[in-house]
């Protein structure tokens, strides 16, 4: 008998998925511990595109599931993944902060038949191990490499560089070489710092005794970058006119109230800054202000995620709200639109998007609070790093 | 030349820092026999007190430091009456699950209560800027932050050689029950330590924000940063302390300086040397 009960529920479950169906949508990301911050950002981007756009595609219902891996921890991430393809159902993965939290689910991608569409995770190789990746975020050279030209121009052609020691440091240490040496510059000396450096003035002495003009530096954002921008004001480097570059992590809008005036006139180039001047970005930041609580905590992740929920609800929309991971993936290939950071684009190749650069400058705003200003565009940057990897 | 001068001056910042932060974690742990694992979490509250006194109520910066030092104490006082009193003399096990339990609690209460971003605590005008040394510059909070440590150093180890007080605290230390049979009130002089140990690690807390900033994830971030400095000085000694400081904070400055990326190799392995040579660090004394 209880069988039988079973069988016919299981079988009205089944002729119900046919009609209205709710789409399942797994993000992983940092929701607790020291970068749940960023997992938060995460959430206040899909919470104010859903506000935006409705919870609905068609007559599908879209149910996000989150689950939390608070540090880069690439076993768990695969784990959960599974778990969120083979138990959730989910019919989408997306999210994931750590390079090495994504590259650990992209061998799940095919068999799951599941699309992957990044939020953050910013080294260039991600898009190459699976083609069911589409990234909507940006990767560290694509932010870097502007920058290099930037320093040229303000006529500096000797620049010390100096990364944290990891991928994302290194990346950025190879894109301001390459991009710097492009422009006739010359990187004098790199130094590689270990990630957990507190006190940065030994660092800052090298960086005067190397004889640079300039320094290119970058940090993960967080505690760290707030030693680094003030050792670089005390210990006379700003009065010495040693100039500073940096791709926008150094300078993201949830440090900004710390760094202060420390970090007043430092230029960065990034792909999005929260004082962008554009109408979506203000309905953007308006929704998702909202949804993080705390409009001062608001930072790039969310962009991120929320032009992720944008490219798959047009994935949805495509599919008719079948599961088709490849299908899915087709139809975004070239997809164009105006995201709260500007014009961007699917790049049909490699499947990361192309967006404008911007070279934004801290400023101090008529309320005494700082922000990014931004004072020029680069336009339509693709992603160099790939190149580089061939 | 310069350069040694240089890297010489940046030890000497950065392991005073380093002996302001970590004082407090070697007294609970030498004089207590606690593994206060919440040293860190203490250090965070003063922090955000200070934080939260100057920046938001617009408190001078000197009256932000004590605010934060009592406080903290404060604060830390049914906490030390309902947890730590059950741990005192407990086997170490126990009292570091107890204390890493608190620290968790208190990082989820202020990440809740002030939110995951930094704060810093904003320096008076005097304290801003750096003061020339002739052949470098050298931000002026950090001699500040030496003369902090100077002068924690000298009035603890006062207080601890030639005070009544200190004679009572070595005593309950060395032997709570003879102590206590002798006339020594052993639970008023654990509360007083206690307090003190906490006001040092709020106050090392606020004093060092410059170079930790407080965030939520500050009490596990700098934890082993503190129990090297307390295992390689000797638990409880405070010139043993003094010296670890000075000694690992040369020793890191010149890796640092020298060869970036070795990272922490030097560090480490400094640490490693000494614990080898010193078990009970440099000037720890044997159990008795």
């Amino acid at each position: 008998m209880k069988r039988t009960i079973l069988a016919a529920l299981a079988a009205l479950a089944m002729s119900g998925a046919a009609y209205a169906d709710t789409i399942k949508i797994g993000v992983v990301g940092p929701f607790s511990g020291p970068f749940a911050l960023q997992g938060k950002n995460f959430k206040a981007g899909i919470d104010a595109y859903m506000a935006v756009n409705g919870s609905k595609v068609g007559d599908d219902d879209i149910e996000i599931i989150y689950r939390d891996v608070p540090q880069a921890d690439p076993a768990q991430s695969k784990a959960l993944a599974q778990e969120l393809v083979v138990r959730e159902g989910v019919q989408y993965l997306a999210g994931f902060y750590f390079t090495p939290d994504a590259m650990a689910v992209t061998p799940l991608l095919e068999q799951a038949n599941v699309p992957l569409v990044i939020m953050n995770a910013a080294t260039s190789a991600i898009v190459t191990k699976s083609p069911l990746v589409v990234r909507t975020s940006f990767t560290t050279w694509q932010t870097s490499t502007p920058i290099a030209k930037v320093a040229k121009d303000a006529g500096v052609s000797k620049v010390i560089s100096v990364v944290s020691d990891y991928g994302p440091g290194v990346d950025a240490e190879n894109a301001f070489k390459a991009g710097f040496e492009a422009a006739g510059g010359e990187v004098v000396e790199a130094i590689r710092m270990p990630l957990a450096t507190n006190d940065f003035s030994p660092i800052m002495q090298r960086i005067k005794d190397s004889g640079a003009e300039g320094v290119f530096a970058f940090l993960p954002s967080g505690p760290t970058t707030l030693g680094f921008v003030k050792a670089y004001n005390e210990n006379g480097l700003k009065s010495g006119g040693i100039k500073f570059f940096a791709p926008g992590d150094l300078t993201q809008e949830s440090d900004l109230p710390a760094l202060g005036e420390a970090a007043l006139g430092v230029q960065t180039t990034f792909h999005y800054a929260v004082s962008h001047v554009s109408p979506e970005n203000k309905a953007f930041v308006e929704a998702a202000s909202k949804a993080i609580g705390n409009p001062a905590e608001l930072s790039f992740p969310s962009v991120g995620a929320y032009d992720g929920m944008h490219v798959i609800y047009k994935m949805i929309e495509a599919t008719g709200g079948e599961q088709d991971a490849q299908k899915a993936v087709d139809a975004v290939k070239g997809l164009s639109w105006t995201s709260p950071r500007g014009p961007v684009s699917i790049d049909p190749e490699s499947r990361h998007i192309t967006q404008n650069i911007y070279l934004r400058e801290v400023a101090k705003a008529d309320d005494g609070t700082y922000y990014n200003k931004e004072v020029q565009t680069f336009e339509k940057q693709g992603d160099p790093g790939l190149a580089a990897l061939k | 030349m310069q350069t040694v001068f240089s890297i010489a001056i940046d030890a000497l910042a950065y392991g005073m820092v380093l002996f302001v932060i970590s004082i407090g974690l070697s007294v609970t742990m030498g004089l207590m026999r606690v593994v206060n694992l919440a040293h860190g979490a203490f250090a965070m509250i003063g922090g955000y007190i200070a934080s939260y006194a100057a920046r938001d109520l617009g408190l001078a910066y000197g009256f932000a430091i004590v605010l934060a030092v009592f406080g903290t104490i404060l604060i830390a006082i049914p906490i030390e009456r309902l947890l730590y009193r059950r741990i005192y003399g407990a086997p170490e096990l126990t009292q570091v699950l107890m204390t890493i339990g608190i620290t968790f609690c208190i990082i989820g209460i202020a990440n809740y209560v002030f939110g995951p971003t930094l704060k810093t605590v904003p320096l008076p005008a005097q304290l801003q800027g750096s003061v020339d040394l002739g052949f470098r510059a050298i931000a002026t909070h950090r001699l500040f932050a030496i003369l902090c440590g100077l002068a924690v150093a000298a009035a603890l180890w006062y207080a601890i050689e030639r005070t009544a007080f200190g004679v009572k605290l070595r005593a309950s230390v060395d032997n709570a029950a003879m102590a206590a049979a002798l006339g020594v009130r052993t639970e008023i002089v654990y509360a007083v330590s206690f307090a003190v140990a906490v006001g040092l690690s709020a106050f090392g807390g606020v004093v060092g924000a410059e170079l930790l900033p407080v965030e939520p994830y500050y009490a596990l971030r700098y934890m082993v940063t503190f129990l090297v400095v307390v295992s390689v000085g000797g638990a409880g000694s405070i010139p043993g302390a003094l010296v670890a400081c000075l000694l690992l904070g040369g020793i890191d400055t010149t890796g640092r300086y020298l060869m970036p990326e070795f990272g922490e190799f030097f560090f480490y392995l400094a640490v490693i040397a000494i614990i080898c040579v010193f078990p009970r660090g440099l000037a720890g004394r044997a159990k008795g």
